[in-house]
Formats: C-alpha cells, sequence, structure tokens
C-alpha cells in the first residue's frame, strides 16, 4: 500500500491556509451587499485581505485550527490501520510545520499533547468502503468558537412553539442562530439534521457541510427551507462579527434522517466564515487536490 | 482612526465611544481560559495557594497589565523548539467565555482594554466604566493580518498552559480594532443582541 503521508500534510497545508474557490465566491458576494462604508463591509474586506495573505504566505486563516475531521473513502483492500497511522503523521507534521497549532487537551489532566495528537478521536477519522478505484479523503477544520455554538434542541419545543414538523425545525434552527450572534465568527455556515439519535444527528450535521455552498438538498421541501433559513437569518441583523449588517449567514445545509418514534431531534452545526473543508484524491499513481 | 499607545491613559479611554476604530501599539499579554481562572484563583479569589512560579509571574505581569491591554488569543507559534519565537497566526478567539472572570481581573490589575471577539456582558461592562476601560473587537479569524501586527515577541509565561493557552508578552504595531464595549455604558453587541432578538420573535410568530 502506497504511503501518503506527505500528500497529506499537502492536504492540510492547503485546508488551514485558503479557502475553496466556492467559498471565497460567497464571501466576495457578501462584501458587494453590504452597505459601503459600514462595519460589516469594512470586516468582511478585512476577512478576504486576510485570505488573500495566507494564501500567498502557507500561514493558518485562523489560528484556531480546529478538530481536524477527516472522512476517507477507500476501494477494498486499503488498510484503514496504516491510513490511520499516515494520517496521525500527517497531522504531527503539519503542526511542526505551523500548519496546525496544537490543539488536543486532556480534558481530566488539561494537559496539550504539544503535538496535536489526542484519542482516537483525536483527529476524528471516519473510514468508510467504497465501490470503484479512487481513494477520496475530505478533511474539515472546525474550529471551537463556531463548534461552541452549536445547538442540539429536542421537539416539541414549547418556549419555541417548536412542534415536530418543518415549521418546528425553522423555529429552533433560527433560535439558534439568534443565540449565537457573532460569537461563532459569523456569518456561518448552518449544517442542519432532522431526526436521527443525539449522536448520528450532530454526525449527519457536520457531514452536510462538506456540501458546495450552491449545492441544494435533493429534497424539494429541505432545499425550499434551506433557502428560506438563509433569508430569514439574515432579517435578524446580527451581521459580519455581530457588528450588525445584511449578511448573517452564508448558506443553510439541510438532511434528514430516521428517527425513533419517540424522539425529534433537530441538530445545529455552526461553521465559522473560515469553512476549511477540503478533498483529496488519489487515483493510481495520480494526487489530486480539489 | 485612533491610535492607541500602551500603557493607557484614563483620558484616552474616556475618549472612546462605541464604533470608532483604533490601532493598538505597545506591549500587550495574551490571556484565554486557563489563565483567566488561574488569575482568579490564585490572587483575586485566592482560592487556590500560590505555587511554582505563580509569585513570579504575577510581579512580572503586574506592571505589563497596569493600564495595559489583555489579549483573548491562542497562536499559532513557529520556532517553539529554538525558542525563537515568531507568532504565524494570531486572531482572537471568543470572549464571553471570560466574562465571569474579566471584570476582576480588569480592576485588580488595572487592566484598561480587553481585546477579544464577539463580545462580552454586563459584569466586563460595569468594570469598563468603573476602571475605567474598553472592550476592543478584532476580527475573528484574520490570523495571519493580525499577526504581521506582531512586531516581536518579548517572552512567555505559563508555558505549561500549552501554546494556545500560554500568556504570550507581544509588542504589537498598529493593532486593528473596533471599540464595541466603552466606558460609558455603551455596548454594540447589547444593542445588536436586542434588536435580534425582537426580529427573531417576529419571525417566529409569523406562519410558516
Amino acid at each position: 500500500m502506497r504511503d501518503l503521508t506527505e500528500q497529506l500534510i499537502e492536504l492540510v497545508r492547503r485546508t488551514s491556509t485558503d479557502l475553496s474557490p466556492d467559498v471565497q465566491q460567497t464571501l466576495e458576494q457578501a462584501r458587494a451587499q453590504e452597505d459601503a462604508g459600514s462595519a460589516a463591509q469594512s470586516a468582511l474586506g478585512t476577512i478576504l485581505e486576510n485570505v488573500e495573505l495566507s494564501r500567498r504566505n502557507s500561514t493558518p486563516i485562523c489560528q484556531d485550527t480546529g478538530t481536524p475531521i477527516f472522512y476517507v473513502q477507500h476501494p477494498a483492500g486499503w488498510s484503514t490501520r496504516k491510513l490511520r497511522e499516515q494520517i496521525r503523521a500527517a497531522i504531527v507534521e503539519a503542526t511542526q510545520k505551523s500548519y496546525l497549532r496544537p490543539n488536543a487537551v486532556d480534558a481530566i489532566t488539561d494537559k496539550n499533547s504539544g503535538n496535536n495528537l489526542g484519542d482516537n478521536a483525536f483527529p476524528t477519522i471516519h473510514f468508510e468502503e467504497i465501490e470503484g478505484d479512487e481513494l477520496i479523503v475530505d478533511v474539515m477544520l472546525k474550529g471551537g468558537g463556531c463548534e461552541n455554538v452549536g445547538a442540539q434542541y429536542s421537539l416539541p419545543n414549547s418556549q419555541l412553539g417548536a412542534g415536530r414538523d418543518l415549521a418546528g425545525v425553522r423555529k429552533v434552527v433560527l433560535d439558534a442562530v439568534q443565540k449565537a450572534q457573532g460569537q461563532g465568527c459569523a456569518p456561518g455556515i448552518l449544517g442542519v439534521a432532522i431526526g436521527g439519535d443525539r449522536g448520528s444527528s450532530f454526525y449527519a450535521s457536520k457531514e452536510v457541510l462538506f456540501r458546495k455552498m450552491d449545492e441544494k438538498s435533493p429534497d424539494p421541501q429541505l432545499a425550499a427551507l434551506e433557502d428560506r433559513l438563509t433569508a430569514e437569518a439574515n432579517q435578524l441583523g446580527i451581521g459580519p462579527m455581530g457588528f450588525g449588517g445584511k449578511t448573517t449567514v452564508l448558506a443553510t445545509k439541510m438532511t434528514g434522517l430516521h428517527r425513533l418514534p419517540a424522539s425529534f431531534f433537530v441538530s445545529v452545526s455552526y461553521m465559522c466564515w473560515a469553512h476549511r473543508r477540503r478533498r483529496m484524491i488519489v487515483r493510481g499513481e495520480e494526487v489530486i487536490y480539489e | 482612526m485612533k491610535q492607541l499607545t500602551m500603557p493607557i491613559g484614563d483620558d484616552a479611554i474616556r475618549d472612546l465611544k462605541v464604533g470608532d476604530p483604533v490601532l493598538l501599539s505597545g506591549v500587550m499579554i495574551t490571556a484565554r481560559d486557563a489563565a483567566h481562572k488561574w488569575m482568579i484563583e490564585t490572587f483575586v479569589k485566592k482560592t487556590r495557594e500560590a505555587r511554582g512560579d505563580d509569585l513570579d509571574v504575577y510581579e512580572a505581569i503586574q506592571p505589563l497589565l497596569n493600564g495595559g491591554a489583555i489579549y483573548h488569543c491562542g497562536p499559532v507559534v513557529a520556532g517553539l523548539d529554538s525558542k525563537q519565537y515568531k507568532f504565524v497566526a494570531a486572531g482572537p478567539t471568543t470572549s464571553i467565555r471570560e466574562e465571569p472572570y474579566q471584570g476582576d481581573v480588569m480592576r485588580h490589575f488595572k487592566v484598561k482594554a480587553v481585546i477579544g471577539k464577539g463580545g462580552m456582558g454586563a459584569k466586563t461592562l460595569a468594570a469598563c466604566g468603573e476602571v475605567p476601560g474598553v472592550y476592543l473587537h478584532a476580527i475573528g479569524g484574520a490570523a495571519s493580518l493580525i499577526a504581521q501586527t506582531v512586531s516581536k515577541v518579548v517572552g512567555v509565561y505559563k508555558y505549561d498552559f500549552g501554546v494556545p493557552e500560554a500568556m504570550w508578552v507581544i509588542e504589537v504595531k498598529d493593532f486593528p480594532a473596533v471599540v464595541t464595549m466603552d466606558s460609558h455604558g455603551g455596548s454594540l453587541h447589547a444593542e445588536i443582541e436586542a434588536r435580534s432578538k425582537r426580529e427573531l420573535d417576529r419571525l417566529l410568530a409569523a406562519m410558516l
């Protein structure tokens, strides 16, 4: 089996120091629509200037390089044990090179491991065997500021008047955005999962963030709700950094899961504007970075 | 654009109003969750006995914090092995986690400026009025850009807290921020919070 450590370091470098074109474009559109001379427009200007500088110097866009979350889809015959070792080695090296901040803190002793390795969930690695002969590695760097403002609701929620239907889902998602204010580095991207158990629901709310910015849910009902939630979240007027303004949310991504008859969870993962996620495809000798 | 140089005098602080853009120059200290908990428990509430280098660090940071600035930041630092430290990425972290501690830290050390992102609450706002002090909002995620304003890493205390949590003493030149909480009771965050809540209530009352 091929050693992909070097390629994985490069994937992490690109993820930490450069935004995907679709995210960058959405931020540019947001800057254009904010009022000229407003604090909101100025914040977005600084954000875009920083992205440009980070790309040029290969330095992290944000110092909180987050929990590295990997989704690996592999053809039959690949050793997930070896892939895990290579990913962990790449994380250590990327930290040495200052593409990542040492972020793994033992919750009991408070000790930072210093090399970004923690238990089996740090970095988080999901494996899935797929048909075909391509290896696909997706990585997401999600910082703690936006992770902290994520929320999970159990419906019905009488305080918000939210029942077990899409109308109820709409209410709790808007509530989560209002509670987050600018804390999660607005303008954010919302990953919303409806259903599942508490664990699978949060997991799906992050996975859905891998969709392209202009990619809609294949379910027309959810696709319509995605657009509506983005528009209504922007009516809240929280704006970039919570300075006030037209752009509070850049996009909403929704997915549905099966649930138990007794449970109806809505999980909201808030992704900051520095939406760092990238894909690498290994096809024979060729390695493609999307 | 107003220029602020640490240590900052009371008049310069009282002159600042919500919405003012500022450029900071001079020495500041990074402090976040572990550092705030440590300062409060060891020196303000004294619920924990000073041990190890605690008292030496206290002596060293006191003059820097008097009239000085605390930056809520956990940087990416190069040169850890050689100790030739350089800030590579250094944007602000979310400030609200320090809300239980910040006001008391400001009063105890006479801290005049707290820099972070996302804003803080009523306790910190009250301290801003008393000390007097201000809360300055830096652009969250603008880490490479802000790191370029760090001209020198003067030193580091409490390195055993880990790189993000350690107290880094840095010299900055034209560090950009905006006043979002002032010494006259003004808070942009309280204002946006209230306005967005009214809008939320209106949206929730509407039929789907």
